[in-house]
């Protein structure tokens, strides 16, 4: 039998029920696997004390039959793990930077509210890129996450801790941001599912800002079921982030019966791994034999995504880091003059990629260059969501695999380009706003180098989908139909 | 490309040093990064009268005191590297002489 934190929140839900463990028991299993692996995955950086009261209350809504509210009751008595940059009042959020390692949250996000509300208990706050920005936690101010499945590999980012307390199972489901992948991917690296919901569907209120007109929060969870218990937890309209779509247009829209998939095969044909797409292939045709269809697509500007969202992202980052600027909260370093104040606490606070990035913004922002790049990024933004509009004419969802290869080893991307292309076909999503989720697809073998030149490691893959906006009920369906065809 | 001179008066715009000892490889990196972006140039851009702007709405909130004053200032308060009170202090920018 599973350990209580080897299980997803839907089992988890039902051995709460069934009187096979306590919520107790069930925090306790998560805790001490927590504390036991952390010293070496550094998934965590820090876990939390158990809220008693938190515990008390959801064993009791459990034995008297759960609570009425329907589809959140799932989540009664669940241990949760968030990722760093997600406020919980009271809490550190620390956004993996050192500017912000003293910053105390003073309010919950609107996303900790819903849980709250909804009975999940908080297990801690998880490692990640400095300000999301990265793909394999290694721009962390507190070291690297480890990837679970080879701990000389990266787990993937910006939300890799998120990625390897879930697989590793010190959790059973966490959150983790998403602006040009980084739920996806590093559930791709990780073996999980993970959701970017539609731009606006998800209350951004309380997450601490990278590009905000691309971020979303979503779920990293080991099955699709529990994705979308997450995702329908986290959900709906909130006065605080005006961005958020109103209730009514979320109709979530369906499809029955069979499912269209298009695949834009074209962009494949280089650059992708060839044990990678041998796997999707494998997964299109099953998809293909249980009696989808499947479709070739053109999407000729996905060529541009890359680099039009490296201008777009950077020019919101500058904007959004200029508010750290050592005087009201944050790291607060003092020199002779005020500007030596701003210099040196934004200097000290942030890391190499952080100031990588604010200088790009600074540059594609500035007079002169404003039209060379930020508004033609823009153009293409507007070029590409009109393609994908045009491919769901025709298809339910559009799958390609989600990252190139499987997780690399720490130092293999030190250039900062390289880094950036592992996003290569996630950040399309968050251009367009449109919802996409990562689904297992099986595991290629590579050489392990902890296991000596002769031994060999099996890493997980991803395929993914992206539907039309609130269409997550699509994604869910055809994650689903990959968890059987696998 | 961009000179060590550009890249510094970026980082002085963005209120950020940039030691001397990093800055050959800041450039470096930058101007790969600006090249690959460069790749936009050849966009075939339509017009931008056939692309459909997004829908931008106004969003603002009755007037009126949403929380009671004085509800969140100590939590804020709290933050601040140093008080006097309630208020935050920082070094004085104009000067009397």
């Amino acid at each position: 039998m599973k350990a209580p934190n080897e299980m997803t929140i839907v089992e988890a839900a039902s051995g709460l029920r069934a009187r096979e463990f306590s919520v107790r028991e069930l925090w306790d299993a998560c805790a001490e696997a927590a504390k036991t692996k952390n010293s070496e995955l550094n998934a965590f950086l820090e876990i939390f004390e158990a809220d008693e009261a938190a515990l008390k209350a959801a064993q009791k809504k459990i034995d008297a039959g759960g609570s009425p509210s329907g589809k959140s009751d799932l989540l009664l008595g669940i241990p949760i793990a968030t990722k760093d940059n997600i406020l919980i009042e009271g809490k550190t959020a620390s956004a993996g930077s050192k500017m912000l390692t003293n910053y105390r949250a003073t309010y919950d996000a609107a996303v900790i509210e819903k849980l709250k509300a909804a009975g999940a208990l908080f297990l801690g706050r998880t490692n990640m890129d400095e300000f999301a920005m990265g793909s394999s936690t290694e721009h962390s101010a507190f070291g690297p996450t480890k990837n679970p499945h080879d701990t000389s590999r990266v787990p993937g980012g910006s939300s890799g801790g998120s990625a390897a307390a879930v697989a590793a199972h010190m959790t059973i489901a966490a959150l983790g941001s998403d602006t040009g992948g980084s739920i996806r991917q590093p559930a791709a690296l990780t073996g999980l599912v993970g959701l970017k919901p539609t731009y606006g569907a998800v209350s951004r209120s309380g997450l601490i800002a990278m590009g905000s007109s691309l971020d979303q929060i979503g779920p990293l969870a080991k099955s699709v079921a529990d994705a979308r218990a997450l995702y329908e937890a986290i959900r709906g309209r909130d006065l605080n982030d005006s961005q958020t779509l109103p209730e009514d247009l979320n109709a979530q829209k369906s499809t029955s019966g069979k499912m269209s998939v298009g695949v834009p095969w074209g962009l494949l044909e280089k650059g992708v791994d060839a044990s990678v797409l041998e796997l999707f292939r494998r997964t299109i045709s099953a998809l293909e034999s249980a009696g989808h269809t499947v479709r070739d697509i053109s999407l000729p500007t996905s060529a541009y995504a890359l680099a039009a969202y490296y201008v777009i992202m950077p020019a919101e980052v500058s904007t959004n880091l200029a508010r750290l600027d050592g005087m009201r909260y944050g790291l607060a370093k003092r020199g002779k003059t005020l500007l030596d104040d701003y210099l040196i606490s934004r200097t000290e606070g942030f890391g190499q990629e952080a100031r990588r990035r604010i200088l790009l913004g600074t540059f594609v922002l500035s007079a002169g260059y404003i039209d060379a790049y930020y508004r033609k990024a823009d153009a293409a933004r507007a070029v590409l969501r009109r393609e994908y509009e045009e491919a769901f004419q025709q298809v339910d969802v559009i799958a390609f695999p989600t990252t190139a290869a499987p997780a690399f080893h720490f130092g293999e991307k030190s250039d900062p380009l390289s880094m950036y292309l592992e996003d290569i076909f996630t950040v399309t999503a968050n251009l367009t706003g449109m919802p996409a989720i990562s689904v297992p697809m099986g595991t290629v073998s590579r050489p392990s180098i902890t296991l000596g030149t002769t031994g060999s490691v099996s890493l997980p893959v991803g395929i993914h989908f992206t539907a039309p906006p609130l269409a997550e009920a699509r994604l869910f369906k055809a994650g689903e139909l990959v968890e059987q065809v696998r | 490309m961009a000179t060590k001179e550009e890249v510094k008066k970026l980082a002085a715009l963005a209120r950020i040093s940039i030691a001397d000892e990093e800055l050959e490889k800041f450039t470096q990196e930058f101007d790969a990064v600006i090249a690959y972006v460069g790749q936009l140039e050849s966009l075939n851009q339509p017009p931008a009268s056939s692309l459909q702007p997004q829908a931008l709405r106004n969003v603002l909130r009755e007037d009126g005191e949403p929380t009671a004053p004085g509800t969140n200032t100590e939590k804020l308060v709290a933050q601040f590297p140093e008080r006097e009170g309630n208020a935050l202090v920082v070094k004085q920018i104009i000067s009397h002489d």
